[in-house]
């Protein structure tokens, strides 16, 4: 799970071109949106395609993603259930 | 009356602000001249820079400057002249849509659409007022002037941030050159005017202005009019819309002392403007100024910006060529915008 | 005394009709022209509905009266027919020595033709012929070529608020004296560019969309070109043209709020309207239909409704989105809209917004969901807002009312 959560960070900060954070300034736990990171509508369309082109998990509901979203833990604990059932 | 009393301009020399006013000039020997970008981090938060492309950044920091050079921090309207558009953000769809298009990303696509610029201008000064974005080549800025201009004129507006962007990118460059219009070859700037090498040479730019209806101590000089001729016929017809557009002002054209040329390295187009201007504007001293800053639809951003600043210093830098010797004292200055030598727009800037 | 702008001339080519009288009645007969996409090759081909014009690019051109040997885009057909329909309806034909101007809306440009050969444009010299297609400015100046017009002309792209802001402009610069008249509205054919770019971000409908519904999902787009013909109140005694209506109001406004969506109380879509309003003299109480933008989205229903009841305070006229007849035409939904207003005024007819069923819970006022008959319909309001909060409304009233 912290691979996938460092990965994930990684993969983050280059989807959303956050050019000034690092791996070490994200806290897997804290908010993706609202607070926290700050992100926004568009950036929750942008992770979906990350997960879409980099996980082959689609997303068809983009009010789904507020839960799948919220941090980098839940999206990596999403990806990793999804990943057992394939 | 309307008048040019701030200037944000980004472009391939130095005229971000506090530099010298294009002195030294700035040597390029790349396949287009590319802007000068300040750091972006000084005009636009980092979290909402982190979806911008470059052109966006441009056009936000050159606003801002603008403002700043104006001191105003909110402006009565907001409009926007380009030719292209992002560029970068179109040929990325476009790539990505030649695999399948399946995992295409929404940040390009939103920021490739036209008015993503005047409306980033606006989210960043939360600006709800008049809002609009012109895309017609060499018109693009001009409308924009004009638009200004009228709302002016209507008492819509008391000062109009107005500004002419276009960028180049690589791609874009190779794909114009298979028709023959831009060098084939990367040359020197400052040897643009002796090049043998044909074609134009290529640039991009940002330039915003604010239009104000109130002349005030920040006053650089008076937008008097712009006007756009389309498909003009012949070098008559377009010598005879000079005269026109000047006798429509209540200018004869004795009284233009500088016209910046359209000139930009393509011989063919060189020469017609050549003629125009012999024809039309026969005493007056002709600047070239398209070694500075390269060819693109809204090229006329940087003349103005020049043009203006000529007027107010009464000094012209050194970087550009005049030939014959200007009047000592400057009041009138005629900037001459085409597209391929088929539309044919002008400003006319006063003291 | 600035003067006064009357309409004389329409043209409109659509998904439910390639001129005025066709799209009127479908709209009588409720045929929506939403559903398979037919003529573009995309992976989405298959989940989409769109409104399309039935007509090959072939077609397009014979119906143009053109051979096909000049690079001409798709875009650039449906604004020539429909700028020359309206060019005749006004007779501009016959009225020469007129300073007519030309302002159109787009953003596509010439992309439906260029996108399929962007990597040619790359690698060879096989597609040279359509790279100065590429422009929105292209699509304008063909219309100019094709009608003969040689005066003023620009092109304005702010995105689905387009057509709307260059009817507005064309009447700016007639009002201070720079024009006598002009051919304004905007042109916008389907592209796999944008279709992508929507379906990138989620708010395309895979079922015909149901504005200001409580189960809507999204647009259907469509694609089309209108104009409408504006003349001075001096110029039209000289024309002796029929005076269709009078455009007596119009607002821009931008909601400054997010790149993609309005705020939810709809600030920018408010003003706009108020602008127009106050512009136009008009009591709140006067306007008898409003034809709104909605898209059926989330986001653009809500903040367009709390918009309407803010400004209409209680007192809210008919209310439909024509967008489930149309699609949503972007660029040119400004001007198409603006033509489907002023069919509503000249017969006293409110159009249904389809596919309605269940109102929306945050707001009081429901569309009309039928078609409502014999009204003594004045004043008429169009809306249009486009991505990046570009907010217009425009407002038309019966000629020879006072």
């Amino acid at each position: 799970m912290d691979e996938l959560i460092n990965k994930l960070k990684k993969e983050v900060i280059a989807q959303l071109n956050l050019e000034d954070i690092s791996v070490d300034d994200i806290n897997p736990d804290a908010p993706l949106f609202g607070e926290g990171l700050g992100l926004d509508s568009i950036d929750a369309l942008e992770l979906i395609v990350l997960l879409e082109k980099n996980y082959g998990i689609k997303i068809e509901d983009p009010k789904d993603g507020k839960k799948i979203f919220y941090s980098i833990r839940t999206m990596a604990e999403f990806i990793s259930e999804h990943q057992k059932k394939a | 009356m309307a008048y040019i009393n701030g200037i944000g301009t980004i472009s391939p020399q130095n005229t971000l602000l506090g530099h010298e006013f294009l002195e030294p000039a700035v040597e390029h020997t790349g396949d287009f001249l590319k802007a000068v970008e300040p750091v972006f981090k000084t005009y636009i938060d980092p979290i909402a820079a982190r979806r911008m492309s470059r052109l966006i950044k441009m056009g936000i920091s050159s606003a801002k400057i603008c403002m700043q050079d104006a001191g105003i921090s909110m402006p009565d309207a907001i409009i926007t002249g380009t030719g292209l558009g992002s560029v970068e953000d179109t040929e990325k769809i476009l790539a990505e849509l030649t695999v399948d298009g399946k995992f295409l990303n929404p940040t390009p696509f939103i920021q490739s659409t036209y008015n993503t610029i005047s409306s980033q201008i606006a989210i960043a000064l939360k600006c709800h007022e008049y809002n609009s974005t012109y895309v017609h080549r060499c018109f693009s800025l001009e409308s924009c002037l004009i638009d200004a201009i009228l709302l002016i004129g209507e008492g819509s507006a008391m000062n109009v941030l107005a500004g002419g962007i276009d960028e180049m990118t690589m791609n874009h460059l190779t794909i114009i050159r298979r028709l023959g219009i831009w060098k084939r070859e990367a040359i020197r700037n400052l040897d643009l005017w002796s090049s043998k090498i044909p074609g134009a040479l290529a640039g991009e730019g940002s330039a915003y202005f604010i239009i104000s209806g109130e002349r005030n101590e920040r006053t650089y000089a008076r937008l008097e009019a712009a006007e756009t001729i389309y498909k003009p016929g012949s070098v008559e017809e377009t010598a005879a819309s000079v005269t026109r557009f000047l006798n429509g002002n209540g200018l004869s054209h004795e009284d233009i002392d500088l016209v910046m040329m359209g000139n930009n390295g393509f011989e063919e187009h060189d020469s017609i403007c050549e003629e125009v201007v012999s024809s039309a504007l026969p005493a007056s001293a002709r600047v070239l100024y398209k070694h500075l800053c390269g060819e693109y639809h809204t090229g006329s951003g940087f003349a103005l910006f020049v043009a203006a600043g000529i007027l107010k210093k009464q000094h012209i830098p050194a970087s550009l060529i005049v030939r014959p010797s200007p009047p000592k004292k400057l009041e009138n200055i005629l900037i001459h915008n085409h597209y391929r030598n088929t539309d044919h727009a002008f400003i006319l800037v006063r003291r | 005394m600035p003067s006064r702008i009357f309409v004389t001339g329409l043209g409109l080519i659509s998904g439910p009709g390639n001129n005025v009288q066709d799209n009127l009645d479908s709209l009588l007969n409720l045929r929506s022209a939403v559903g398979p996409l037919r003529y573009i090759e995309t992976s989405l081909k298959d989940e989409l509905c769109v409104s399309e014009i039935p007509m090959s690019k072939e077609e397009l051109l014979e119906y143009a009266g053109l051979s096909g040997n000049e690079a001409c885009s798709r875009n650039s057909l449906l604004g020539m027919i429909a700028a020359r329909e309206a060019y005749l309806h006004a007779h501009l034909n016959e009225n020469h020595g007129l300073r007519l101007g030309l302002i159109s809306g787009t953003t596509v440009g010439g992309m439906d033709e260029c996108e399929k050969y962007y990597q040619d444009f790359l690698t060879n010299d096989s597609r040279n012929e359509f790279i100065d297609i590429y422009d929105c400015a292209d699509s304008t100046e063909k219309i100019a070529e094709y009608l003969g017009l040689k005066g003023f002309m620009t092109t304005i792209s702010t995105a689905c608020s387009s057509a709307a802001n260059s009817i507005l402009f064309a009447a700016r610069m007639m009002k201070a004296g720079k024009l006598d008249c002009a051919i304004a509205g905007g042109t916008e054919s389907l592209t796999k560019f944008h279709l992508n770019g929507f379906n990138a971000l989620k708010i395309l409908d895979k079922q015909p969309c149901r504005p200001f519904d409580a189960t809507r999902n999204g647009i259907n787009l469509g694609e089309g070109a209108a104009y409408l013909v504006l003349e001075t109140e001096e110029i039209n005694k000289k024309t002796g043209n029929k005076i269709i209506c009078e455009l007596i109001g119009y607002g821009n406004a931008c909601e400054a709020f997010h790149q993609t969506a309005s705020s939810p109380d709809g600030t920018g879509a408010y003003l706009a309207m108020k602008k127009a309003l106050d512009m136009s003299g008009e009591q709140p109480g006067n306007i008898g239909y409003i034809n709104a933008h909605g898209t059926g989205t989330d986001n653009n229903d809500l903040s367009e409704g709390r918009a309407i009841e803010n400004l209409f305070k209680g007192k809210v006229p008919y209310v439909s989105s024509t967008k489930p007849f149309t699609g949503h035409m972007t660029s040119a939904a400004g001007s198409a809209e603006a033509i489907i207003s002023i069919l509503a005024l000249q017969n006293g007819i409110v159009w249904p917004n389809m596919n309605f069923t269940t109102p929306m819970p945050e707001l009081n006022f429901r569309p009309v969901a039928e078609l409502i008959r014999g009204l003594d319909l004045r004043v008429v309001m169009t809306n249009s807002f486009g991505f990046g909060g570009n907010d217009s409304s425009l407002i038309f009233k019966k000629y020879g009312i006072y």
